[in-house]
């Protein structure tokens, strides 16, 4: 609340000093201009230098074939690690998205009250928690146990990321179908879980589909909590109990290797990978975000 | 005549739906005190041969026999390296969110809000390879070289030999990463403030900027600083591109003292130790450790954060309702 002094006092500051004023009003806008351009240009350098470097190795080679030895004439190509992606992605999301559907409906039909305001919280916390942590976790808890780097590790540390993503857009979507089209199907006497499943999800599927697609592509992009799970390997996939590749685990270690060869293969696979990104979350928001895109509700984050 | 069958609501499919439901709801709790436990528990030896002095102490030797571990240094290269990005990245964000919310012309709000979007989509092992090849030259000899010849003497901050790989790169490239965060969340805080408080203003004559910091600022204050602390969460836990470009040093090298040396964060150095370290030695569990209080830094960090952001967007829609 502003009182009459306060008052008296804005108004004697207003009075004054006009052009001086209107000069340090110009100065800012020019310096948040400023500031919307610093962060534009990395954008612009990052997809160009990705495209520049990158394109020149892309080839049907590049991502079909293993690698081969290292520093040699025949760099070979990244299948494995495109091949080790896909098939994490659908792992994880086989775990993931069953139970974060769940668990949206939870909150949205059933969660209002302390216990779903508790679990909406940590859903939130664990949103954007460090996910080298979550990587540790799968390590002790499946390589430890079973005594082998495998696939599994990495579907259930990825699997944990993907959840706060899933059931938030599933809380979020599902809250958005309107009240009436409930009471409409209690009317007609169904059950609360049919109309859960026939009416509401079906109302509510582009949200569903959007937070699933949302978080397939931030965990395609982890790569930290893959180093301690699926370790990065050189062949196809060859079971349940072998290391994995995966695409940013191979452009890390790409990266680290003193070969120029190594490192335009790093950038080519830089390239495949963002362009998957960039595909699924620029695809969603024409396909589905413009017709819902309040509040935070689907914030686009990136793999750590 | 036959009564009708009242459907009285709730069935056994709707309990046993429920209890469905409410385990897929409770496994994220699970989950996260499942973590606590196994850090704890993987972590458990080193705590018992190093005590405190894991906390403070500064070496780190993986040899057998002499086995030495003090987190201290990778402690403070995280705060060090996420202030610097904190430094560097909150005033840039909030000068996007206030030019993307008050300034900007209509046409120019989505496509840029949308490319601030596609900063955040982009993943971090590609930021790392962009700023291991790209950026770290473009500062090492535009910024970090002139600053380096001018104060390298005298300023401790801006001593040695300016290389690319260290804790000045890894904190603007840090910076990079968590402006789309604090930019996103700060432009929607500040739509969220009644346009009556603006309005306020400008019927005194307030022009734009005077609007922004006497109207906006003080009513988004708590706001602003929960979205700040979820950017701070964000470079605190950052893995990758931190690891690809802070240098990597260990042991008492990795305390930061100049912005143009190397160090290493909590994560960087479970990201680059890990896959050496044995199984079941204290190697492993030193590593585990620093997991550890990591975790303990992540989540005070994002509770603080999600505890200021919802509040402020939750009055606000109880503002708008009523």
């Amino acid at each position: 609340m502003i009182t009459i002094e306060q008052r008296a006092e804005f108004r004697k500051h207003f009075k004054n000093n006009i052009s001086n004023r209107i000069i340090a009003d110009k100065i800012i806008k020019g310096i948040v201009f400023g500031c919307v351009i610093l962060a534009v240009i990395p954008l612009g350098s990052i997809l160009l230098e990705v495209v520049r470097n990158g394109a020149p190795v892309l080839s049907i080679g590049f991502i079909t074939q293993p690698p081969g030895a290292v520093g040699s004439d025949h760099p070979g190509g990244i299948g494995p690690a495109i091949q080790g992606t896909l098939v994490l992605i659908g792992m994880s999301s086989m775990i993931g998205v069953p139970i974060g559907v769940l668990g949206g409906i939870f909150l949205s039909e059933y969660g209002n009250n302390k216990f779903g305001n508790t679990i909406r919280f940590f859903n939130d916390v664990l949103a954007e928690f460090p996910t080298i942590v979550i990587g540790l976790f799968s390590f002790a808890v499946i390589v430890l146990t079973l005594g082998y780097f495998s696939i599994l590790a990495g579907t259930f540390a990825l699997s944990i990321i993907m959840l706060p993503i899933i059931t938030r857009t599933t809380e979020e979507s599902l809250k958005l179908v309107p009240v009436t089209i409930r009471e409409a199907g209690y009317a007609l006497g169904i059950k609360r879980w049919t109309v859960i499943f026939r009416i509401l999800l079906t109302s509510a599927k582009s949200g569903l589909l959007t937070g699933i697609m949302l978080s397939i592509a931030r965990i395609a992009g982890e790569t930290a909590p893959l180093i301690f799970t699926i370790l990065g390997s050189s062949d196809f996939f060859a079971g349940f109990d072998q290391p994995v590749d995966a695409l940013p685990l191979r452009i890390w270690r790409l990266s680290l290797l003193p070969y120029d060869t190594a490192t335009a293969q790093g950038w080519g696979a830089a390239l495949v990978l963002i362009l998957t990104v960039l595909v699924l979350n620029i695809g969603l928001r024409y396909l589905f975000l413009r017709k819902h895109s309040k509040g935070r509700r689907f914030r686009i984050t990136s793999g750590a | 005549m036959e009564t009708v069958k009242l459907n009285r609501g709730s069935s056994i499919y709707d309990k046993v739906f429920k209890t469905v439901a409410a385990i897929a709801a409770t496994y994220i709790l699970v989950i996260i005190v499942l973590i606590v436990f196994q850090l704890v528990s993987g972590s458990y030896q080193i705590w018992a041969q190093e005590g405190i002095s894991f906390l403070t102490g500064s070496d780190w030797n993986a040899v057998e026999g002499r086995e030495s571990y003090g987190a201290a240094p990778y402690i403070a290269g995280t705060f060090v390296t996420a202030g610097l990005a904190m430094l560097v990245g909150i005033p840039i964000s909030i000068g996007i969110a206030m030019f993307l919310s008050e300034l900007a012309p209509a046409f120019l709000r989505s496509p840029l809000s949308f490319l601030i979007e596609i900063l955040a989509s982009v993943p971090s092992v590609i930021y790392g390879l962009w700023g291991m090849f790209v950026f770290r030259d473009y500062l090492r000899d535009w910024i970090e070289k002139p600053l380096s010849n001018a104060f390298g003497n005298n300023v401790f901050l801006f001593s040695g030999t300016p290389f690319g790989l260290d804790i000045f790169t890894a904190g603007m490239v840090l910076a990079i990463m968590i402006i789309p965060t604090i930019a996103s969340i700060s432009r929607e805080i500040i739509i969220a403030v009644p346009n009556a408080q603006r309005e306020a203003a400008y019927m005194l004559g307030a022009t734009k900027w005077e609007v922004f910091k006497m109207a906006v600022i003080p009513y988004s204050k708590s706001g602003l600083i929960g979205a700040s602390i979820l950017g701070l969460g964000r470079a605190v836990g950052e893995t990758m591109a931190v690891t690809m470009l802070i240098g990597n040093a260990t042991g008492p090298q990795a305390f930061p003292t100049s912005l143009f040396g190397p160090s290493q964060t909590m994560s960087s150095i479970i990201a680059n130790e890990f896959p050496e370290a044995s199984q079941g030695s204290l190697h492993m569990a030193a590593l585990i450790g620093v997991g550890l209080i990591l975790f303990a830094v992540a989540i005070c960090i994002n509770i603080a954060a999600q505890l200021l952001v919802s509040r402020v967007l939750r009055t606000h829609q109880g503002a708008v309702l009523a």
